[in-house]
């Protein structure tokens, strides 16, 4: 089983609770200023919690940190069980760095309800963070599907667009679908679990001493996946993501796209529960396939798209294709390159909804014929935008290259077909992109802009060097960053090449293996 | 040579990006000029040093900056390998780069975005030299990348102009390309050497079987047709001429166009054990060296003819690598890089004159009004028609040389009638320009004048450069630059034809002639009788039109691939919203059925849980007012009752008993 290392103070339940806390703190507030502020308050603190938790995690090491546990329903073998690891360590610090920039792009972009929306974006946090420091699959599951009600409420209340009341539903409805799969997969997780050791668990790391039948291992491996393709979206459970990302607000677009729950748990739970599953040759070139689909496809659409947050869309599922392909691969490449490229995606897809989001308030639109020669008007916009464009598109010495080169590696060496169809998307990534930089940032100024058109705020450009600090920061010494993952990559690895066998290295786990296969 | 002199190189302009980019606002734009040029004048002294070191000791060397990306059997390091090829490629970089970087002072003057100007031009450098420098595929890789980066800024600089932003996004898109076979080039190089470093690649080459060093090599060569414009992705460079003189001079002439052919020096291991790629690659630089020619003969844009001279004299390098000239090629590559830079940067000067028209049927005569820069366009002319001692004629004597010696006669044809069409081309341009009658603009005639020393003295180095750059390479096989690269690109297993003298005598006398020649056909048609050219475009008007239009490649791509491409994207965008999400949809209506009660509980549960978890009373009120319509949100309830009875009845079906 893998080492647990605790920690002085029950951070991860501070990290994770506090936005919570905060959002009760707000509710008595009534000054519209001090809420604003309030709530900034906390998501630096937290930020810094988090930073705090980046800089004592042990790096180059596959153990399971700051572990925490508690029983909650013991009969089940359901715990409070936290830690991070490797695997999430860095989600847990790009969900407090871009709540951060969520609190200050909202700062004036939203003017209902504001007590209201900074509270359910807190409680977002909280969902996110227990998302991602979870063990137990239970707990997993329960903030799985407590962020759907803030994430319900922010884009119903708080959208952008006329048909946000059906964009809402129809992502809740989605999530939900794919999740009562994933649920009866843990189920039957522990339920096999309960045939070898006569108790039952929701903890990951009790269930990985456990082996799973082959076959079980395939069907659990498809009921996961389901819960995870509708939430990532992978092509074909994608049709959500337009409607919600266009009609719903920016902030909840940044976290959509930025924050990618559902490829995260394809290395937390699949890969290390069902590694006979994943790495079963039918199993894999299905899902190949459908990440190749996604990125050409994805990437195809995404040229011709009208409305530069629909183009957006089409790319992040593009992008997502890219990093399905990565961890499918099942080499270190592709899965270490997949991990940094989720991680990257929170600063450039994210990234570029802020800038739609930047346009958004200066235009009321993101349509791209009503833009045009926008670098003239507003210079500081227009830089960023392609900087973090090119980020986006995987420009060397960005962070999005990183990604993308050890994900194609990666694929390239799990077969040189998948890597050749794959760097296609590098170049129709280019051409959606400079097209639409073309067309909106270059030519002649378009007539009939606002005449309060204005360049970036002081508050919109820290948002801006924030992305742009941590996009370079990546791409040219990305060596702390892959020092954090790499040891619970390889680990993952090592899972993937000598199945379930490797793990159980103690002499009694190795006799239960062989109860199970009498 | 101290490994902080080969890090210093790249950093002087590193740190007049970051210096002009960040705070070029606050100080004035000479200010940001000074330190632009001062910058790659510093890296050109770092390399002279380092030229000075490796003349003497001769020993190749490897910096390690820091360890880039890593992890379990990869490792690339930010490194950089300082050997006599590289060495060449950072005199080139750095010393044309800085002559074109004062030039550019004077040249962009008052222009908008003078420091932005800068600061991308340096941006350049830096990249252009990360790409000459490094010591493994994935830093040439940054820098190949970079370059074209900058090249689409640069294209693209006058952005408010809807041309410049096409060229800019074309060039862009037509170099990934080439960068995405390049990048299959990386992967299977990692493939078969666990490794991305040159040192470890080359030493190790000879395992490798004839099919995966053909392989590797035709990625390789994508890469390098992508970056270097050769057929069939050349279709970029003419439209780059859309950025400022400078630019066409430093990016897309002297240095990063010819990025492709130092890659394929770099690799000619692999090449060498690659015959069939290594002669693809001669076959496709002789082809690109006679078309591009041949468009060069009827354009009417000053910039474009050398463009398509420029695409057509990177041929010629291709042509020299596919008959194992490697030398030749970077010799050639060194020259051209001398006068195709004093080609398009006096054509700057002379579009300075005009007051910006590029246009040379409305030039003519100017000869006595620009005399300096007549000069010196006279010079670049004469160095790339190949009239000897200039520059151009020893380099491409050499590569048309070794095409006749190693039996390619085929190449050797191509290039010499290349060589007659650019003598002509060439000598056609000059004449139009500066002598017979003035065509000029009566409005502009007037304004007419020589351009500043700022400009011109950067000329006349240049104008020297091409005079004597030739004899760098004097006498042929037993030059200086022969010697200084012959441990890095002399092909692997080449027997040493013993070549007569009196061949290469007779190979020469024929060169010369055929420079000649071009330029008497032009003396002919543009002086001596200035209505026949006229009368012959009239007489084969077909053939004409299409060399006008450029073989309509522009217009066969477009329907080819853009627009194929822009068809899919919108069937494919249709099926998207109309096939595929209704195909979810009806799943998910299914689930419909029975949720009556999901008011009940929607009201009670999840309104009930929202306020438990924090939302506050006003927030339910309020939303519960914009609720009320529409059935739709009824599944949401319904599915959550669903799961969770679903949860309850599989927990009591494990466990045997409720647990709640």
């Amino acid at each position: 089983m893998l080492e647990e290392l605790r920690f002085g103070f029950p951070i991860l339940s501070v990290l994770m609770f506090l936005p919570l806390l905060g959002a009760l703190l707000l509710w008595v507030l009534k000054d519209v200023d001090l809420i604003k502020k309030s709530a900034l308050g906390i998501c630096v603190l937290e930020l810094g919690l988090s930073a705090l938790l980046l800089l004592r995690f042990v790096p180059e090491s596959a153990a399971m940190q700051f572990s925490e546990r508690l029983n909650w329903i013991p009969g089940l073998g359901i715990s409070y069980h936290l830690a991070v690891d490797g695997i999430s360590i860095l989600f847990v610090g790009l969900t407090a760095f871009l709540t951060v920039l969520i609190v200050l792009y909202s700062w004036d972009s939203v003017r209902e309800n504001i007590k209201a929306y900074f509270m359910s974006l807190l409680a977002l946090e909280t969902a996110l963070m227990g998302i991602f420091v979870s063990i137990d699959l239970i707990l997993f599951f329960v903030f799985w599907e407590l962020m759907l009600i803030p994430s319900y409420f922010l884009i119903k209340l708080w959208g952008v667009g006329p048909e946000r009341h059906y964009a809402a539903l129809k992502y809740v409805l989605y999530t939900l679908l794919g999740s009562v799969f994933m649920l009866l997969g843990f189920c039957l997780l522990s339920l096999n679990y309960f045939t070898v050791t006569q108790s039952y668990s929701f903890d990951l790391l009790e269930l990985m001493t456990v082996p799973v039948p082959l076959g079980q291992q395939i069907l659990i491996f498809w009921m996961i996946f389901l819960g995870l393709a509708f939430k990532a979206p992978l092509f074909p459970f994608h049709t959500w993501l337009p409607d919600v990302l266009v009609q719903g607000p920016i902030g909840m677009s940044v976290v959509l796209a930025g924050v990618k729950l559902a490829t995260y748990g394809f290395l937390r739970f699949s890969f290390p529960l069902l590694p006979e599953a994943s790495t079963n040759q039918t199993v894999v070139a299905i899902v190949m396939t459908l990440a190749l689909i996604a990125i050409v496809y994805g990437a195809i659409i995404a040229i011709i798209q009208p409305d530069f947050r629909r183009l957006l869309v089409f790319s992040s599922i593009s992008h997502l294709g890219f990093v399905v392909l990565g961890l499918f691969a099942l080499n270190f490449q592709g899965l270490q390159g997949s991990l940094i490229q989720m991680i990257n995606l929170g600063f450039t897809t994210a990234g570029l909804f802020f800038l739609a989001g930047f346009l958004y308030d200066r235009l009321g639109n993101t349509l791209i014929d009503r833009c045009g020669g926008l670098a003239r008007r507003l210079p500081v916009l227009a830089t960023f935008l392609l900087i973090i464009g090119l980020a986006s598109i995987g420009l060397p010495g960005t962070n999005g290259f990183i990604g993308e080169f050890l994900i194609l590696l990666g694929a390239f060496q799990a077969h040189w077909v998948y890597g050749v169809v794959a760097v296609s998307g590098v170049i129709f990534a280019a051409s959606y992109f400079l097209w639409f930089y073309e067309r909106a940032m270059f030519g002649p100024l378009v007539a009939n802009l606002p005449q309060t058109l204005k360049d970036l705020t002081q508050r919109e450009k820290i948002i801006a060097v924030a992305l742009s600090v941590m996009i370079f920061w990546i791409g040219l010494y990305p060596s702390p960053f892959l020092r954090m993952i790499n040891g619970s990559v390889q680990e993952v690895v090592d899972r993937l090449d000598h199945g379930a066998m490797a793990w159980n290295r103690s002499g009694d786990e190795t006799m239960v293996t062989q109860m199970v296969k009498d | 040579m101290s490994d902080l002199l080969v890090i210093l190189i790249p950093v002087f302009p590193l740190l007049a990006v970051l210096l002009n980019g960040l705070l070029g606002h606050r100080y004035s734009p000479a200010l940001a000029g000074q330190i632009g040029c001062g910058s790659v004048g510093l890296s050109f002294l770092c390399s002279l040093v380092v030229l000075g070191e490796m003349v003497s000791t001769g020993t190749t060397r490897e910096v390690i900056a820091y360890t880039w990306i890593f992890g379990g059997d990869l490792n690339v390091n930010l490194g950089f390998l300082i050997d006599p090829l590289t060495t060449v490629m950072l005199l080139v970089v750095t010393g044309v780069g800085f002559l074109i970087h004062v030039y550019s002072v004077g040249y962009m003057h008052g222009e908008e975005g003078y420091t932005r100007f800068f600061t991308y031009m340096n941006l350049f450098t830096v990249s252009m030299l990360l790409l000459v420098m490094g010591n493994n595929y994935l830093v040439l890789f940054i820098g190949w990348e970079g370059v074209g980066l900058c090249s689409y800024l640069l294209i693209g600089y006058y952005f408010d102009r809807i041309s410049a932003a096409k060229a800019a996004t074309k060039a862009f898109v037509v170099n990934r390309i080439g960068d995405a076979g390049f990048l299959l080039a990386i992967f299977l190089v990692f493939v078969n050497f666990k490794s991305l470093d040159y040192t470890i690649v080359f030493s190790q080459v000879d395992q490798l079987s004839t099919e995966m060093a053909t392989a590797i090599a035709f990625c390789l060569l994508i890469g390098a047709i992508g970056k270097s414009a050769q057929i069939p992705l050349y279709i970029w460079l003419p439209d780059a001429m859309e950025g400022p003189t400078p630019v066409s001079a430093l990016i897309h002439a002297a240095t990063m166009v010819t990025a492709g052919v130092y890659m394929v020096v770099r690799n000619h291991v692999l090449f060498d054990m690659a015959p069939v790629a290594l002669i693809t690659v001669g076959w496709i630089g002789g082809v690109t060296a006679l078309f591009a020619a041949t468009i060069g003969l009827v354009q009417n844009d000053i910039k474009r003819v050398l463009a398509y001279s420029t695409v057509s004299q990177l041929g010629y390098m291709f042509l020299a690598c596919g008959v194992g000239a490697y030398i030749a090629a970077i010799f050639h590559l060194v020259t051209h890089a001398f006068f195709k830079a004093l080609l398009f940067l006096s054509a700057g000067s002379v579009i300075h004159a005009v007051g910006g028209e590029q246009d040379i049927r409305k030039m003519g005569g100017l000869w006595s009004k620009i005399p300096r820069t007549h000069g010196v366009f006279l010079v670049g002319t004469l160095a790339i028609a190949g009239i000897p001692p200039l520059a151009g004629f020893w380099s491409k004597d050499e590569i048309m040389a070794h095409a006749f010696v190693n039996g390619e006669y085929g190449l050797y044809l191509m290039a010499a009638i290349g060589a007659l069409l650019t003598a002509f081309y060439m000598f056609r341009l000059t004449y139009l320009i500066f002598y017979g009658q003035s065509r000029v603009d009566p409005k502009v005639e007037h304004h007419i004048h020589e351009s500043p020393p700022m400009m011109t003295v950067p000329l006349i180095v240049l104008a020297f450069l091409a005079i004597v750059g030739g004899f760098l390479g004097v006498p042929p096989e037993h030059g200086w630059i022969h010697g200084f690269l012959a441990g890095v690109a002399t092909p692997a297993g080449a027997e040493v034809h013993e070549v007569s003298f009196g061949l290469l005598v007779g190979l020469m006398g024929i060169a010369i002639l055929i420079a000649v020649s071009g330029w008497g056909v032009a003396h002919y048609l543009y002086s001596a009788r200035p209505r026949a050219a006229e009368d012959w475009a009239a007489r084969a008007p077909g053939a004409y039109g299409t060399l006008l239009n450029k073989y309509y490649v522009d217009e066969l791509y477009d329907w080819m691939f853009v627009e194929p491409c822009k068809r899919l994207g919108r069937i494919w965008d249709w099926v998207d919203s109309n096939i595929i999400d209704r195909m979810v949809r009806a799943v998910g209506r299914m689930v419909d059925l029975g949720s009556a009660g999901s008011t009940w509980f929607e009201k009670h549960v999840i309104y009930g849980a929202a306020n438990v978890i924090g939302f506050g009373n006003h927030l339910v009120a309020w939303s519960w007012r914009k609720l009320q319509s529409g059935m739709v949100h009824h599944y949401a309830a319904m599915i959550v009752v669903g799961l969770f009875l679903l949860v309850h009845f599989l927990l009591i079906w494990l466990t045997g008993k409720s647990v709640l």
